[in-house]
């Protein structure tokens, strides 16, 4: 039998290098905080381009908020927890909403919640329940998590329940500081939320951010990252996990616009089922002034089944030759048969194999996340996942 | 005391284009402590008779039949055959990543045990296993041959063989691409699972430096799709003067490497 090199082996598929019609720069990203700066997209704008509008119940059209998601925050010793106004000054300090729907959601929420971490303290781990509005209802919101310079903390912000549901997430990462969070979708099968998450980081700051996807029946996540000052380092994880039907997208964009920072982004999907969509866009932009820049982007999906379909499209800028190093790298596979060949030749059953396979491609970021019960909470939902259909 | 009777055997690659055929009538009955030397020139089609017989599914059986105790293999899934007491240590065994050598030596011994070994004596024996074919005992944790070196494969390929023990092995090429001390390691390997005295081994080798280390009780030369001559250990040692030219119209060494 022939010797096949290892991405043949795993089934994997080269991605595009965007050749074809001109890309705007990411650089030029319209943001702003006014909904009414923003046209109602239509769904033929590069943003929108992959989103089923029609499934987005109005989020992007200026739909009223027709009831309020329940914010629960479950804060370890020495964390506080307050209610802010709109108007308070330290709303929207993180980032600028990029998308008419995280316009929307600045403009339509009623009452922000801010977490903050305390300075040079180490805190246990802090989770936030975000539940849905109930089935049928639009709700907005917004969240600020701010660690304070040289905290050290982890946050869980743990999304349930029914409804639509558009908000912004600031993480605002002072200088030396480190912060983890996971941001779990675990949403019932109604659920449609689109969450912008916006993460500045100070000087040698340190962000660890992992995104989870796997309930809702359409979930769009764009998270940003800017730096405040040098020496700032973010690692941004993803997995996720489609269903028939169901659409998840994941839009990471990380803005080196200050020297001698660094970044990581490894995202991973599997999918399986009639119709499960997923998309990655993850956008590097490394600007002139950002000399010393070092970071890596990787997407990588794993379709078990016909009729699912991943969309991957890394773009990566840069607008200076004096960097540490970038790069990017994006592929989409079907099942090994190799691998499930070798592990039954060895006795173990398919079903079993192809779950062994499949938290072993999950494995990596599964074991980046430093809440035990968080991590054992989803092996268990993979677990599951791969149960409903004989996996 | 086991048996693995081949009768007949034809196999066709299952490609893009139409079937070929590759094994043109294969006979062989491997017993209980026999080791069966198979050798022949590249493209003979060896690794196809190892790969139909664990039931790879690029390889389609087109007639004959495999026995083992007489049971019917073929009609086995792959894992059924491994559970039967079949096992092929691959030429070229795959990466499974982010599942860990001890997770799956582990899931593989229960699947052929029929039960979950005791976890104490499991990681002794387990340990042993390692030490006794000079593997780190920190392989345990790394990915399922990720990232392994040829020689490092191999040896957790035999290491595997040692700890699922199985009626009958199929060793194909494993003494590709190994240096003569990991030569050495590996068959002295495969010599402690024969010491039990029940089981079969089939011997699958371009080359006769490994029979130095493990003695065939028969050497059976394979062209064609089809055992061409059989014989014993002096077979080994025509092979080693005269090549597969023989066989074959063609000089092709057996004698190097």
């Amino acid at each position: 039998m022939a010797v096949k090199t290892e991405d043949q082996q795993h089934g994997l598929t080269a991605h595009s290098h965007g050749a074809g019609a001109p890309v705007s720069s990411r650089a030029d990203h319209f943001t702003s905080f006014d909904v009414d700066a923003f046209e109602v997209p239509g769904g033929r704008e590069e943003i929108w381009r992959f989103t089923p509008m029609k499934r987005l119940a109005g989020l992007h059209a200026g739909a009223a908020a027709t009831g309020a998601a329940t914010v629960e925050v479950t804060a370890a010793e020495g964390v506080s927890v307050q209610t802010a106004a709109r108007g308070d000054q330290r709303l929207g300090v993180a980032g600028t909403p990029g998308d008419r729907v995280a316009a929307q959601a600045w403009s339509s929420f009623t009452e922000a919640t801010v977490v903050t971490l305390p300075k040079d303290t180490k805190v246990g781990p802090t989770t936030v329940t975000v539940t849905g509005p109930g089935e049928g209802k639009v709700a907005y919101g917004h969240l600020q998590i701010r660690a304070e310079q040289f905290a050290e903390a982890v946050v869980v912000v743990d999304h349930r329940g029914s409804g639509a549901y558009a908000d912004n997430v600031e993480f605002v990462v002072a200088d030396g500081a480190h912060l983890t969070v996971v941001a779990i979708q675990d949403w019932a099968d109604d659920a449609v939320h689109v969450s912008a998450h916006h993460a500045k980081l100070g000087r040698d700051a340190t962000f660890r951010h992992t995104v989870v996807t796997l309930g809702g029946d359409l979930v769009r996540i764009t998270p940003v990252v800017t730096y405040a000052g040098r020496g700032g380092d973010a690692e941004l994880l993803g997995l996720y996990f489609a269903d028939a039907g169901q659409h998840l997208e994941h839009r990471p964009f990380i803005d080196h616009a200050v020297s001698n920072c660094r970044s990581n982004v490894v995202y991973k999907g599997a999918l399986q089922g009639e119709d499960a969509h997923t998309v990655w866009i993850g956008d590097v932009l490394i600007r002139a002034a950002a000399e010393g820049t070092e970071t890596f982007e990787l997407n990588r999906n794993l379709v078990l089944t016909d009729g699912a379909r991943a969309d991957s499209v890394p773009n990566l800028e840069i607008e200076t030759g004096e960097i540490e190093g970038a790069g990017h790298a994006s592929a989409t596979g079907r099942f090994d048969d190799e691998q499930l060949f070798y592990l039954q030749a060895r006795g173990i059953p398919e079903e079993q194999a192809r779950r062994l396979v499949v938290r072993g491609f999950f494995h990596e970021i599964l074991l980046k996340i430093s809440v035990p019960e968080v991590r054992e909470r989803l092996e268990a939902a993979i677990e599951a996942e791969l149960e409903a259909v004989g996996a | 005391m086991a048996t693995l009777e081949i009768k007949d055997l034809h196999v066709s690659v299952v490609s893009e284009e139409a079937p070929k055929e590759i094994l043109k009538g294969v006979d062989l009955t491997i017993r209980a402590g026999e080791t069966h030397a198979i050798m022949g020139p590249n493209g003979s089609g060896k690794s196809t008779l190892s790969y139909a017989i664990a039931g790879h599914p690029k390889y389609q059986v087109t007639s004959g039949s495999v026995l083992l105790d007489g049971e019917d293999v073929l009609e086995m899934s792959v894992d059924e055959r491994a559970r039967a007491g079949l096992f092929l240590a691959m030429q070229y065994p795959v990466e499974v990543p982010g599942v860990s050598m001890s997770n799956f030596l582990r899931t593989a011994a229960t699947a052929v045990r029929g039960e979950a070994p005791n976890l104490r004596h499991w990681v002794k024996e387990v340990k042993g296993a390692m030490a006794d074919l000079d593997i780190d005992p920190a392989f345990a944790e790394r990915s399922v041959n990720e990232g392994f070196s040829g020689g490092e494969k191999k040896r957790h390929e035999i290491l595997q063989l040692g700890l699922l023990k199985p009626k009958i092995a199929i060793l194909d090429e494993t003494d590709s691409g190994l240096d003569v001390d990991a030569l050495r390691v590996v068959s002295e390997g495969v010599n402690r699972y024969k010491a039990s005295g029940e089981a079969g081994v089939m011997l699958i080798t371009h080359y006769t430096r490994i029979l130095k280390y493990i003695s065939p009780d028969f050497v059976h030369v394979f062209a064609n799709g089809r055992i061409v001559e059989s014989g014993g250990p002096e077979l080994a040692d025509q092979l080693e003067e005269q090549g597969y030219v023989k066989y074959t119209g063609k000089q092709e060494a057996a004698n190097i490497g």
